[in-house]
């Protein structure tokens, strides 16, 4: 339920005035009629788009690395031996079958803050990536992608889109959601443009791409 | 061609060498000149501290006197950009059809001088001679509501003797801002200091531009730092031949 | 009604700010590197992407529409907000958005709040209030804790604490924070402040938000940072208060690939800033469970009803024009004595202030358009700083004032040929008092500040149309000789 109506409806009312007053309506186009000629949809090939995609994130900090399907688990087992990592906080939706073994495993939806502050890592997949701003787009889990100090997040070649535009298309039916969009680790220039990674995020990235 | 010069306010008044030069610079490319005595002021810098109404006679003068002319001249790309982008405004505030048609079929025939020269007679190469180490400012009107962009570099480089010299921070402004200078003195010089320091880092002995606005302010500062440099605007050195060399007496 | 916009009210006008400031080399010297730092990176990145004027027309687009339906797009947000769970208040000005905000906290019994940068809250004078009813806002943006710890204000929309230097912020962090040892490293600085909030961010209940677009297809926020914290506050409290200034509505959600394009290079310089946050009304299981949002128009509307200004709304705060300016580029945010500061200040805090006590600001610019040359939105601020100019100056007509009775002087002037020719002549024999060795170097009042540092050239002997006379003469002889 909506509060203070007295303010509302004189708000409104101002608005209303003042548009009258100013023609605005006359001189403003319809939704429908606004001009999009920026550009929707890419014009590059597949390989361009995934290079792309990789260079941006290179250039962000985050590490990154490449698998298929099949390797994908091996590929998360190197990933977290590489930082002596023997334990991650998992998203609910994440593949049993894609986690290797030999770690110990927990469900998002099974832990508290504490232990989301507290452990070696996240793992989470996502619903789109952006080649062009080198953007990686999580629906839900958000807690999980932002306490831990490592962020663990594979992401599909058919996931990755060059253009923002195109992204947002795909996430047309999720728009109700809580989306995050993440483009490299938490960072900060603050301190005298000088950029530093990891203010209150997740310190470190890593992606894992994999490829049809 | 026959061309009509609007010689502005304060080149008439200040700078008269820039005005003769432009006549001389045309009329050795051959073509007829006329200056017609009634002219004053395009009103911007009564427009542009909030004197609005008392622009509007000024614009409506303008308009009448030049409304008939082939090709307007204008050696100073501020005042260029007064008319171009206000005028159009104006007019319409008076609810006039008959001022606004006025406006509407003058502008397109309004040139700054490097427009003309370049946009409208297609030449470059004026026949100039001019034997000095020469750095270019870029004026914001000439810049930003113009976008001269390297038209007055395209002539200058054609200049024959010339030692042309990239002036750092180009885009930046020099701090004059007409009333500006006054009203934010203490941060107009601050501005025209750094100005200063570019134009004296390019050894130059002439600083040039489209606007003897933008030079007035400079050279004020660098005659009172007696750096030696003097200012010329664009039209003195074009006009400038082995002949007739340019007389540099408005601001040496 | 109150409108404020921070404490304003008491700053002085803007020469006299600036004055000072001017002196202090070490907060230029700091604003200098900030500002080349942000418009280098913005350059780059603009030059990047190819469709960066097509993105300024229809962002500018979508803004002028959004405007002119405004009432039906809150409305539409607000319906769609409501029915994803969360609540919209309305306040009309800083006293009643501050009285909704600071009630809701002691509904939920808190005692402390955690902030994400909002340049809003700044405007009404909410930490103000909260201290005053004993609630504590700490703010989690580094620079806004810069800011907040170092008991200041902040001098940049994006980057309120860029007239800081690492020693500056060292000094302020182990005296706050209580630290013993802390080493003016920017890592180190950061690394204080990730300790420091921490603890904040997992215990308190409360999390307060500005927000950088409202969208009305989905009743849904979008907040827009780079550290995490803005993250923090909006996933982990159980309580989220939204702030926002009623121009911040955009249509629908598609509408984001246009902004989101536009504001992060135009802001910082980066493709896209590390972290965007989209949430709508209360997602069961999922960050807070309890959504306000307050609609706050403070003097919008007045705006809005000026159709020669009302494109100061396209505003989205992303700071280009300040790094652009060369009148802040000199003296920084705080001559502007608003929390909006640089040109887009210029011409915003006069107009919600209906122009009282800011009448100095529309002049704080040299009109050298750069401001309109970068703007994602495409405001014309030269246009709007001499339309404000124009208010001042009506306003101003009814005393006797030097520079009103000289301006019109000098129309009169102008207003024939012989009268400009006339006044020349008059010049050339009155400039004689002020002329020594052949220069003009001490003139009187106001054009003192000429002098200052400028020489200048008396009047020359010979006007152009005097010159023009004789030629015509001489050529018309040449002719029939």
């Amino acid at each position: 339920m909506a509060e203070g109506r007295d303010a509302c409806e004189a708000i409104l009312n101002r608005i209303r005035t003042a548009n009258t007053s100013a023609r605005a309506a006359a001189s403003a186009a319809e939704y429908p009629a606004i001009e999009r000629n920026y550009q929707q949809r890419t014009t590059l090939d597949r390989e361009t788009i995934l290079k792309t995609f990789l260079d941006h994130l290179h250039e962000y900090d985050a590490h990154v690395f490449e698998a298929n399907p099949d390797t994908l688990a091996c590929a998360i087992a190197e990933v977290l031996k590489s930082h002596d990592q023997k334990s991650a906080i998992v998203a609910d939706d994440f593949p049993e079958e894609d986690l290797p073994t030999g770690f110990t495993w927990q469900r998002e939806s099974k832990s508290t803050k504490d232990q989301l502050n507290t452990t070696g890592g996240a793992i989470a997949g996502c619903e789109v990536a952006i080649a062009h701003t080198g953007t990686i787009i999580l629906r839900g889990t958000r807690q999980l992608t932002l306490l831990p100090d490592r962020f663990l997040c594979v992401v599909y070649e058919n996931q990755i889109v060059d253009t923002v535009p195109e992204a947002m298309a795909r996430l047309e039916p999720y728009k109700a959601e809580p989306l995050t969009f993440v483009s490299g680790p938490s960072a900060t220039a603050d301190i005298e443009m000088t950029r530093i990674r990891g203010v209150h995020g997740p310190r470190f990235l890593d992606v894992i791409v994999v490829r049809d | 061609m026959r061309i009509s010069l609007f010689i502005t306010c304060y080149n008439d008044t200040l700078f008269p060498e820039t005005g003769k030069s432009v006549v001389r610079l045309l009329e050795r490319l051959g073509h007829e000149i006329e200056f017609p005595l009634e002219q004053t002021c395009c009103g911007q810098m009564h427009y542009n501290t909030g004197y609005q109404q008392e622009a509007m006679p000024l614009m409506q003068r303008f308009v009448e006197i030049f409304k008939d002319a082939e090709v307007v001249c204008i050696p100073s790309s501020s005042c260029v950009a007064m008319i171009r982008d206000h005028y159009p405004k104006m007019a319409e505030a008076t609810g006039d059809p008959g001022l606004i048609k006025a406006v509407d079929r003058l502008l397109p025939r309004v040139y700054e001088l490097s427009e003309l020269l370049v946009n409208k007679l297609g030449i470059e190469d004026v026949n100039a001679y001019y034997p000095h180490r020469v750095t270019y400012h870029a004026s914001c009107h000439s810049l930003r509501s113009l976008h001269l962009g390297e038209l007055p570099l395209r002539l200058l480089r054609k200049v024959r003797g010339i030692d042309l010299v990239e002036l750092n921070e180009i885009d930046q402004c020099c701090g004059f801002g007409g009333t500006f200078a006054i009203k934010n003195g203490d941060v107009s010089a601050a501005m025209l200091s750094e100005k200063l320091r570019c134009v004296e880092n390019t050894r130059a002995e002439v600083c040039t531009a489209v606007d003897n606005s933008c030079l007035m302010h400079i050279f004020g500062g660098l005659h009172r730092q007696r750096t030696g440099i003097k200012t010329v605007h664009l039209a003195e050195i074009l006009a400038s031949t082995e002949d007739q060399p340019s007389e540099d007496e408005a601001q040496s | 009604m109150t409108i404020r916009v921070g404490e304003a009210a008491e700053a002085p006008s803007f020469q006299k700010a600036a004055f000072k400031l001017l002196d202090d080399a070490q907060l230029r010297k700091n604003v200098r590197h900030a500002t080349d730092v942000i418009s280098g990176k913005r350059a780059i990145v603009v030059k990047e992407q190819q469709d960066w004027q097509q993105l300024r027309a229809t962002a500018s687009a979508i803004k002028q529409h959004t405007l002119a339906h405004l009432d039906e797009y809150l409305l539409k947000f607000e319906a769609a907000c409501t029915a994803a769970g969360g609540h919209v208040h309305w306040a009309s000005d800083a006293d009643e958005a501050n009285r909704i905000i600071v009630d809701l906290v002691k509904q939920y019994g808190g005692k402390e709040v955690i902030k994400v940068k909002t340049m809003t809250s700044d405007e009404i004078g909410l930490n103000k209030a909260f201290e005053a009813n004993g609630i504590h806002p700490h703010e989690t943006d580094l620079a806004d804790m810069i800011v907040q710890l170092g008991h200041d204000k902040p001098s940049h929309i994006v980057a309120p604490a860029l007239h800081r230097n690492r020693q500056q912020v060292r000094e302020i962090f182990m005296r706050e924070m209580g630290l013993s040892e802390l080493t003016d490293e920017p890592q180190d600085l950061t690394n204080a402040a990730r300790q420091y909030l921490r603890e904040k961010f997992l215990k308190v209940k409360i999390g307060f938000s500005g927000a950088n677009y409202l969208l009305a297809d989905t009743g849904g926020v979008c907040v827009v940072e780079s550290e995490g914290n803005g993250r923090m506050c909006v996933t982990l409290p159980d309580i989220l208060i939204t702030l926002a200034g009623i121009e911040k509505i955009i249509p629908s959600f598609r509408d984001l690939e246009v902004f989101l394009q536009l504001l992060p290079r135009s802001a910082t310089g980066e493709r896209m800033n590390p972290y965007n946050s989209l949430w709508t009304g209360v997602h069961k299981g999922e960050g807070p469970q309890h959504f306000h949002v307050v609609l706050l128009d403070n003097g919008r509307t007045r705006i809005l009803a000026d159709p020669e200004a009302r494109q100061t709304l396209h505003c989205i705060r992303c700071g280009a024009c300040l790094n652009t300016c060369p009148v802040y580029r000199q003296t920084g945010g705080h001559a502007y004595g608003s929390i909006y500061s640089g040109p887009i200040g210029a011409i915003v805090t006069p107009q919600l202030f209906d122009m009282e006590h800011s009448q100095s600001l529309p002049y704080a610019s040299s009109l050298c358009g750069a401001c309109y040359e970068v703007c994602p939105v495409k405001i014309n601020i030269p246009e709007v700083l001499i339309h404000l100019r124009g208010r001042i100056v009506r306003e101003q007509q009814s005393g006797a004032n030097i520079e009103a009775i000289g301006m019109k002087a000098m129309a009169r002037v102008f207003s024939s040929g012989r009268r400009l020719e006339a006044a020349q002549r008059l010049g050339r024999l009155g400039q004689w008092p002020f002329v020594s060795e052949g220069w003009i170097k001490h003139l009187p009042g106001m054009l003192g500040n000429w002098t200052a540092v400028r020489d200048m050239r008396p009047l020359p002997k010979q006007s152009f149309r005097s010159w023009w006379r004789e030629h015509e003469k001489e050529k018309k002889e040449g002719a029939d000789g």
